[in-house]
């Protein structure tokens, strides 16, 4: 074959692609739309202003990562509830196993997913922090 | 204004430093604003964005590199050869921005009674009526391109690095073997206007439509030029003193700050020149329509023509991968060599036919 003709196809894909629309997005201004399933930073529901987590321990169970733990207490109407409900997000694989086993649907996961942080400690987030999250 | 200085008027003199300021400060915005364009032109073709962030449309970026590069640690390797190190950024930045000298960028403009030449090594002459500019112009250019190779080599030897020194033997191996072919693509264009001057050049190629450019006479020869001026620059697919896959970054690994920029500096400035040569040889230089009657067009075709020019060597860039060393030494020893100097003959032929 001649040696012009792939490097002639080559300069025309070149300046074909000049004119594409490019698929950059400008990312701190321009935000990605997260899936309504999107596995991000998890929530803790609320019903009737309280946490609906019941303590059952099957998320800490279930948990690959080993990152949550729970305490259970018990509240002034004798209803078993969380005291300390932690995730640690540096070792969370955000795999969902904590929302598919929760048998009161007191745990979601929410579309943020920019966990950066500059502490070790503020990567614990506690049941406040996970409630704050509507 | 009658007072003479060296049997020349004064306005020579105001009207030499105007050109030479205007002609140095276009050429270096072109090199600054060259690493944006390739930059920009590089990332849409890679349907990207390219810089973004400094400026609008990252327009500062150019400036905010300079800076960057200005304030960062000047590093000079003890085992290092101090002289030859330092010393060697300008001699591969000095002669990038002089060949520009002769390049002619416009016709004559008239100011105040008194004809410039758009050329900085010019001179118009009222008594004879014409104007007078360096006869051995492309000489000149050949030369100075040359003297680059130095810098290169310099600067990969003094570093006192394995993958400096082999850089600056790959650049000066590069340079020599595609020079030859570069200078024998333009002798066929001499054989045709007969002579070196490239005022002469550009006023052979006049014609409204662009009809008398070399490039219809010598499209063989503009091609091996355009090829062989790349290689001689060090650009892709020709960049293989700084192949970063092998050689780190080639010459300039030792070579940081300033001392950086001005090797980056050099390459894009030769870049402008060899494509403002070549826009000059090729492609009638400032000629185009109404060129002669208004002067401010003349250096708009030249810009014009050299942008374009460019626009085309970053396109390359973008498209052609690194050749291998020894595919680069067998196109040049074994193709572009024998088709220059077929090309001469050829040239050679046909003008003893036409003129007999």
């Amino acid at each position: 074959m001649n040696p012009f003709t792939p490097i002639i196809k080559g300069l025309k894909i070149t300046l074909d692609h000049l004119f594409k629309k490019p698929v950059t997005r400008q990312y701190p201004t321009e935000r990605p739309k997260v899936s309504p399933r999107f596995r991000g930073l998890h929530a803790l529901n609320m019903s009737h202003d309280k946490a609906k987590c019941v303590a059952c321990y099957l998320c800490p169970t279930v948990c690959p990562a080993k990152c949550i733990t729970v305490e259970a207490a018990e509240d002034a109407n004798h209803d078993k509830y969380a005291a300390v409900y932690e995730i640690d997000m540096i070792r969370c694989i955000f795999c969902g196993y904590c929302v598919e086993a929760c048998p009161v649907d007191a745990i979601r996961m929410t579309g943020e997913f920019e966990l950066a942080n500059y502490r070790r400690e503020d990567f614990i987030y506690t049941k406040e922090r996970l409630l704050e999250k509507k | 204004m009658d007072t003479m200085i060296l049997g020349l008027p004064m306005i020579y003199y105001v009207a030499m430093i105007t050109k030479v300021l205007v002609a140095f400060i276009f050429v270096l915005l072109t090199v600054a604003y060259a690493t944006y364009a390739e930059r920009k032109i590089i990332g849409h073709m890679q349907v990207r964005l390219g810089p973004m962030r400094t400026g609008w449309h990252g327009l500062l970026q150019p400036i905010a590199d300079g800076v960057k590069l200005f304030f960062k640690e000047e590093i000079i390797p003890s085992s290092s050869s101090r002289f030859a190190f330092i010393i060697a950024p300008l001699i591969a930045l000095i002669p990038a921005f002089i060949t520009f000298a002769v390049i002619p960028f416009g016709g004559v403009m008239e100011v105040a009674g008194y004809k410039i030449p758009l050329q900085i090594a010019g001179y118009y002459d009222t008594v004879a009526g014409r104007i007078f500019d360096v006869n051995v112009g492309m000489l000149y250019i050949l030369a100075m391109s040359s003297l680059g190779v130095y810098g290169i080599v310099l600067a990969g030897w003094s570093s006192n690095s394995k993958y400096s020194l082999l850089g600056g033997l790959r650049a000066s191996a590069q340079m020599i073997s595609y020079e030859l072919s570069a200078g024998l693509a333009v002798v066929s264009v001499f054989m045709l206007s007969g002579t070196l001057s490239l005022h002469e050049i550009v006023m052979q190629q006049s014609a409204f439509n662009g009809m008398n450019w070399y490039i219809f006479k010598q499209p063989l020869a503009f091609f091996l030029f355009f090829v062989c001026s790349l290689a001689e620059i060090n650009r892709t697919p020709f960049d293989l003193p700084e192949a970063e896959s092998e050689l780190v970054s080639g010459f300039c690994t030792e070579y940081s700050s300033m001392k950086y920029a001005m090797f980056f500096m050099a390459e894009y400035a030769n870049m402008v020149t060899v494509c403002a040569l070549s826009a000059t040889l090729f492609l009638g230089g400032w000629q185009g329509p109404f060129a002669d009657t208004f002067t401010i067009l003349g250096p708009l075709y030249f810009i014009a023509k050299l942008y374009f020019l460019m626009f085309v060597c970053i396109w390359i860039r973008a498209t052609l991968p690194r050749y291998r060393y020894d595919q680069l030494m067998y196109l040049g020893w074994k193709v572009l060599l024998p088709v220059s100097l077929l090309n001469i003959v050829v040239t050679g032929l046909v003008g003893y036919f036409i003129s007999h």
